[in-house]
């Protein structure tokens, strides 16, 4: 009970600090802080491969690959130039609307009547021990037996991001910009941001 | 037994999934820096991914945490290409604002 009120703040509070932050790398810094928490509460619910995927692949791969852009990025000859944050007003209305809708049923499914379980052989154990409910075990026989497809579709769609993201930033690309051509697709947007009345 | 484990009720796991959510939400919609845009989108990833664990946890059903890991390899993905695409703009436009960035021809 305590720990889970504990990390649930850690959680909101991070979450709040990547929202609000002024500079990205702090932003990414408290992100780190989240997807700890969440490894931790993916433990509690006996998700442990889920907990180390998290650490591994969120805060490994992805979090690095923000931190090396930013830097990429400020280390580059202008520095990022940022407008004004400031909120639009019909994706807001509707993101509070949307809230609203979740909140409703969120309070209809709690006076719901109770949820009966519907697979209770893979029992419960403790986190850690083979073949109990959420073990690294039970998890890759489910992926590799009964969930195989959905497990290729997922390296196809690796691979498919991977050839994308050569062809956009690689240096085979034949429209990367030498910092002439640079120049020419900046005033080109300039100036068709100025025809647009903007 | 299935409404609540560990002492902690599911609802209390989902509405703070649901606080989660929104504040990425919140940050994918206010913010202008698009690094922080999608990190904003990954906090959102990531209080799907909650739920799915919390109910699966809840009804003892390996499904949920197969769908969490599927849509952790997509964000993965997802954020390797929308980076790419941050990188390419800027190069290009040598200046890195959703507003600004209007025209997508290179």
């Amino acid at each position: 009970m305590i720990p889970f009120w504990i990390i649930g703040a850690v959680l909101v509070i991070s979450a709040l600090w990547t929202v609000t932050a002024r500079k990205p790398i702090y932003s990414v810094v408290s992100l780190l802080l989240n997807f700890a928490a969440l490894a931790t509460t993916y433990l509690i619910l006996h998700a442990e491969f889920l907990a180390v995927m998290q650490i591994i692949v969120y805060s490994g791969a992805i979090l690095m690959l923000f931190v090396f852009v930013i830097a990429l990025l400020n280390s580059g000859i202008a520095p990022i130039l940022l407008g004004r944050d400031r909120v639009p007003v019909a994706p807001a209305a509707a993101a509070a609307l949307a809230a609203i809708a979740f909140v409703a049923t969120a309070i209809a499914a709690l006076h719901a009547p109770a949820i009966v379980p519907i697979a209770t052989h893979s029992p419960l154990g403790a986190v850690g021990r083979g073949n109990v409910f959420g073990s690294i075990g039970d998890f890759g026989q489910a992926l590799f037996l009964s969930r195989l497809l959905p497990f290729e579709v997922t390296a196809l769609i690796l691979m498919v991001a991977v050839v994308g993201v050569v062809l956009l930033a690689g240096d085979l690309a034949p429209y990367v910009p030498t910092r002439r051509r640079a120049e020419q697709a900046r005033r080109a947007l300039r100036e068709a941001i100025l025809r647009e009345g903007k | 037994m299935a409404t609540s484990f560990s002492g902690v009720p599911i609802f209390d796991y989902e509405a703070l999934a649901s606080v989660l959510f929104f504040i990425g939400l919140a940050g994918a919609i206010a913010r202008r820096n698009p690094l922080v845009m999608l990190m904003s989108i990954e906090l959102m990833f990531n209080a799907a991914n909650l739920a799915f664990i919390v109910f699966s946890r809840a009804w003892l059903n390996n499904a949920g945490q197969i769908f969490a890991f599927l849509v952790i390899t997509v964000a993965a993905a997802e954020a390797a290409i929308a980076l790419a695409i941050v990188v390419v703009v800027f190069r290009s436009a040598q200046q890195v604002d959703v507003d600004d960035v209007r025209v997508l021809h290179g």
